[in-house]
């Protein structure tokens, strides 16, 4: 035996881990737990903390009170416009996003080999890590009045097309960039990259031989599809939308930058807390895309979503 | 001289498995000790508890004499062998070899030397500077085992070795492991499920059976003397004769163990000698094995294997046939 | 491309219809750095010149402080998340306790919840506990969510680890900080540089929650931001995401790259 006693202190703490090795996963874990847990859920409480404050309408200053009257305000008829727009927005966007995704996903899963299924993987990572600013910005290029998808409209005589569609109500505007239509695409388009990994994801992992057994069944490709493809990669579908849906509630530049500028939750808690300094009622306004987020989050839960994460 | 591993009622329980209940073991100096048993026996269990990486839910073991409940692995003098070779797959064949002796501070000249050394030794010169996935399985295991016995430990362990490979090789290795044993004297434990390996190599072998140690002795002995009618079964094959049987064909009043191979068939009109008894009795079954046809004799009370040298006269299924055997093959048992 | 029953002509034509979506508007930004047209986005535009590159080199000292800055809170994010990160994985990896699920949620939640919600939050803490802004406020914010991925990167390569790999290890005398020298540090460490590179990227064009915990301080995104609303040289802001877009797509290839090579050696099939 090579000594049952440790002499130097590194190996004889090394012998302590060993014994008690379950200290030593507490150990390795406490670290990032305290940064976790004292930055990010501190300061999610300080917010929530906040929301229960009030604004002194007069002297603009924040009484320290416990009160819940941030929140009566929250559900002005004004404020529940935003939020309902907010809402509307980003199941628009989740859903356009699936629609989108899934021919990608489905071909890369499926089709795609080789360097092809590199290049495919590439070809959706890029934009996913590539600069969120430059994305907006490259959007705000094109949808300008005097940009690019103005003069194809007219280059292919669809001009009239263009003009009937800013001419509509409510989703219409002067010009694509500043119109629901445009803050529409760029989220979809911001987003996509998001609901495309976890679908491929999911899809990857449908084997094979089920598709085939499905058609030695006597099913031809659209049951096959429908009733084995669909229902497999749906929780990849519901992962990606945790993404979009959360993502799209939450964003405060898009709309600032490409929309008709009517507030979104995200411009407004930007505004409130930074010109207003109503920090009581942003925070409250936080909490509506958290308590959303969290219902979704349980049923995305529930429908197994988080393996495909 | 302590033994080199004593195992002093040791149990190791997984909450309601008792993966090893009660065992008393103790293993010498310079033997090969192979452990045998059905899946889930607790042959592995056994090795780790050895090795270090379970710890004893009760009871006591000791490695020279020394306790090592506590111990960790890499304090132990004891190197494994593993099933899935568990080679470093970022370090060259060489570098693997020389791993125990780098960790104890060996300098780099002389640890490459050690591991070409016991690279030679296990016969894979020229091997050092692969990678082990441009190996053959047999090579990973010789890598495996040079790797753990550059450390001269004084007990090696191994846990299945040569489960992954195919039988030619697994013979060959068979005989290369003994030879290593023999030459370098170092206290082997082999777990196997394979008793044609377990007998042909040990010194000593350990029947396990759901966590116990049900029977231990030299490999002849336990073949010829099964003490328990799980033995008998599951090393080799064996007929299990009923009390009343066996006392009334030359045994004792108890289950009896009669192996198929001596049980040999009688000529027409031959006459028994003395010290033998036989029975007839209609063929169930025969089946061709090569050197050996076995056949099934169906009798009233019981029915008999016996393994017959093929090419001595055919065999056919539905004739009537009759078997003799010395009565000192009859082996009592303690239970059935 | 192997020979399968083929995709049909819709599908092809949708996934690569996607593909293009995603990438035609990043090929514009290029196009724009270079057009003579500076006060308006005209396509197309009139004439191309290099004059923008000069520009932002010699006449816009504005830029540079940003991008020292981003660069800084970049490096000394990753580092944080790098630890942090891969303590994390480390942790989640051996545990076999209950609750196990519920704190690798945890560690997904600075990127499941809306940034805006993490940019105030800490904004508010700041608030709360008069803690100024600074180098630090900015990557206190980043590091909370680069972790995230950096710890998927190394729980993924983690699980990856034959456990017997590692009890070969401390069989042949290694103790458990040997043996994660000489065996486990090895084979995690392109996952780990991997998702170094990914939070780098992360961080260095991050401006959802930078914009709460920077204060006066401008990070090359927020620059960037203030160009988009008061545009002073268009072209000039082109140039700047041309930068920003070829400091992010490095490390986003290096990272795809090391990790392939991990699940090649790792031995699967194609
Ligand atoms: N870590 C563990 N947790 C729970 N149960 C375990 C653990 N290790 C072993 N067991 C159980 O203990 C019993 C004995 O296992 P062991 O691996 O020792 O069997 P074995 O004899 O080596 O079998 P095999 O020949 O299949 O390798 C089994 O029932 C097994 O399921
Ligand atoms: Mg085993």
């Amino acid at each position: 035996m090579s000594g049952a006693i440790a002499t130097n202190p590194r190996s004889r703490l090394s012998d302590f881990f060993y014994r008690h090795s379950g200290l030593l996963t507490f150990a390795l874990l406490l670290p990032p737990l305290l940064w976790i847990g004292i930055v990010y859920l501190g300061s999610l409480f300080a917010l929530l903390l906040q929301s229960f404050y009030s604004l002194d309408e007069f002297s603009g200053l924040i009484v320290h009170e416990f009160t819940l009257s941030t929140y009566e305000q929250l559900f002005t008829p004004t404020n529940l416009t935003i939020i309902l727009r907010t809402a509307v927005m980003a199941a628009a966007v989740t859903l356009a996003s699936a629609i989108l995704a899934f021919p990608i996903a489905y071909y890369a899963a499926r089709y795609a080999r080789g360097g092809w299924k590199a290049l495919f993987y590439l070809a959706v990572m890029m934009p996913l890590w590539s600069s969120y600013l430059v994305k907006v910005y490259a959007w705000k290029l094109i949808l300008a009045k005097e940009g690019i998808v103005t003069w194809v409209a007219g280059k292919i005589h669809l001009g009239w097309l263009l003009d009937a569609l800013l001419a509509m109500p409510v989703i219409g505007g002067s010009s694509l960039s500043f119109s629901y239509i445009g803050t529409f695409i760029v989220f979809v388009y911001i987003w996509l990259p998001y609901m495309i990994l976890p679908t491929q994801a999911a899809l990857e992992r449908v084997p094979k031989n089920f598709i085939e057994a499905s058609a030695d069944l006597g099913a031809s490709p659209r049951q096959t599809f429908r009733t084995v493809i669909l229902p497999l990669a749906m929780p990849g579908v519901i992962a990606g939308s945790i993404f979009t849906f959360s993502l799209t509630l939450g964003d405060y530049i898009i709309p600032q930058i490409v929309g008709n500028s009517r507030p979104f939750i995200g411009t407004t808690v930007y505004a409130l807390q930074g010109t207003a300094g109503d920090i009581p009622l942003a925070a409250a306004f936080t909490v509506v895309p958290v308590v959303i987020m969290g219902i979704y989050l349980m049923i995305a839960r529930r429908m197994g979503a988080f393996d495909a994460l | 001289m302590p033994p080199a591993v004593s195992f002093q009622h040791v149990s190791r329980h997984f909450g309601h498995v008792k993966a090893v209940d009660d065992v008393s073991l103790d293993i010498f100096e310079g033997e090969f000790f192979a452990m045998l048993g059905p899946s889930g026996s607790g042959k592995t269990t056994c090795l780790r508890l050895i090795a270090g990486f379970e710890q004893p839910t009760s009871g006591h073991i000791e490695i020279f004499g020394e306790t090592a409940e506590g111990l960790p692995p890499y304090r132990r003098n004891v190197n494994t062998v593993f099933q899935d070779y568990a080679l470093f797959p970022h370090m060259t064949v060489g570098e693997n070899v020389a791993y125990g002796l780098m960790i104890k501070g060996v300098a780099r000249a002389e640890r490459e030397a050690k591991a070409l050394e016991t690279l030679a030794m296990v016969k894979l010169k020229g091997f050092d500077q692969r990678r082990p996935s441009q190996l053959s399985g047999g090579q990973r295991q010789r890598v495996a085992l040079a790797r753990a016995l550059v450390n001269q430990p004084k007990v090696l362990l191994l846990d299945e070795p040569l489960g992954a490979l195919d039988l030619k090789l697994r013979e060959q290795m068979q005989e290369e492991l003994k030879a290593l044993q023999k030459e370098l004297g170092i206290t082997f434990v082999l777990v196997t499920h394979d008793q044609g390996e377990a007998l042909s190599m040990a010194n000593r072998v350990a029947i396990f059976n759901e966590g116990k140690i049900v029977q231990a002795g030299p490999p002849a002995d336990v073949y010829e003397h099964p003490r328990s009618r799980f033995v008998a079964d599951f090393v080799g094959s064996s007929n299990v004769l009923p009390p009343e049987f066996a006392a009334a064909h030359g045994g004792t009043h108890a289950w009896t163990s009669l192996r198929p191979e001596k049980v040999r068939l009688v000529r027409a009109g031959e006459a028994l000698p003395a010290g033998q008894f036989g029975v007839s009795g209609r063929v169930a079954s025969a089946l061709y094995q090569g050197a050996i046809t076995r056949i099934a004799v169906e009798l009233n009370s019981t029915r008999i294997i016996a393994a017959i040298p093929t090419g001595m006269t055919t065999i056919q299924e539905g004739e009537t046939v009759a078997l003799a055997w010395d009565a000192c093959n009859l082996v009592a048992m303690e239970a059935a | 491309m192997r020979s399968e029953p083929g995709a049909s002509v819709p599908l092809k034509a949708a996934a690569v219809g996607g593909l293009l979506f995603l990438h035609l508007p990043l090929a514009l930004i290029f196009l724009y750095a270079f057009t003579t047209e500076e006060k308006s986005f005209q396509f197309p535009p009139p004439s191309l010149t290099l004059h923008w590159l000069s520009v932002a080199w010699f006449d816009r000292p504005d830029i540079w402080g940003p991008l020292w800055l981003s660069l800084k809170v970049a490096v000394l994010a990753t580092l944080i998340a790098l630890i942090l990160g891969t303590l994390a994985a480390a942790a989640l990896w051996r545990a076999r306790f209950f609750g196990k699920d519920s704190l690798s949620l945890l560690f997904i939640l600075p990127i499941a919840l809306p940034g805006i919600i993490t940019g105030i939050a800490l904004r508010s803490a700041f608030d709360i506990m008069s803690i100024p802004f600074s180098t630090w406020t900015i990557v206190l914010g980043h590091a909370t969510f680069c972790i995230v991925v950096v710890y998927n990167n190394a729980l993924a390569r983690f699980r990856r680890l034959s456990p017997s790999m590692i009890e070969a290890s401390v069989d042949l005398g290694a103790n458990g900080a040997q043996t994660f020298r000489h065996v486990i540090l090895p084979q995690i460490s392109s996952a780990l540089l991997a998702g170094g590179m990914l939070a780098f990227a992360l961080s260095f064009d991050e401006v959802i929650v930078t914009t709460f915990t920077a204060g006066q301080q401008a990070t090359l995104p927020i620059w960037m931001l203030n160009e988009l609303i008061r545009p002073r040289q268009r072209p000039v802001t082109n140039v700047v995401a041309m930068i920003v877009i070829a400091v992010t797509f490095l490390p986003i290839l290096a990272a795809y790259y090391l990790t392939r090579e991990g699940e090649h050696t790792g031995g699967s099939g194609r």
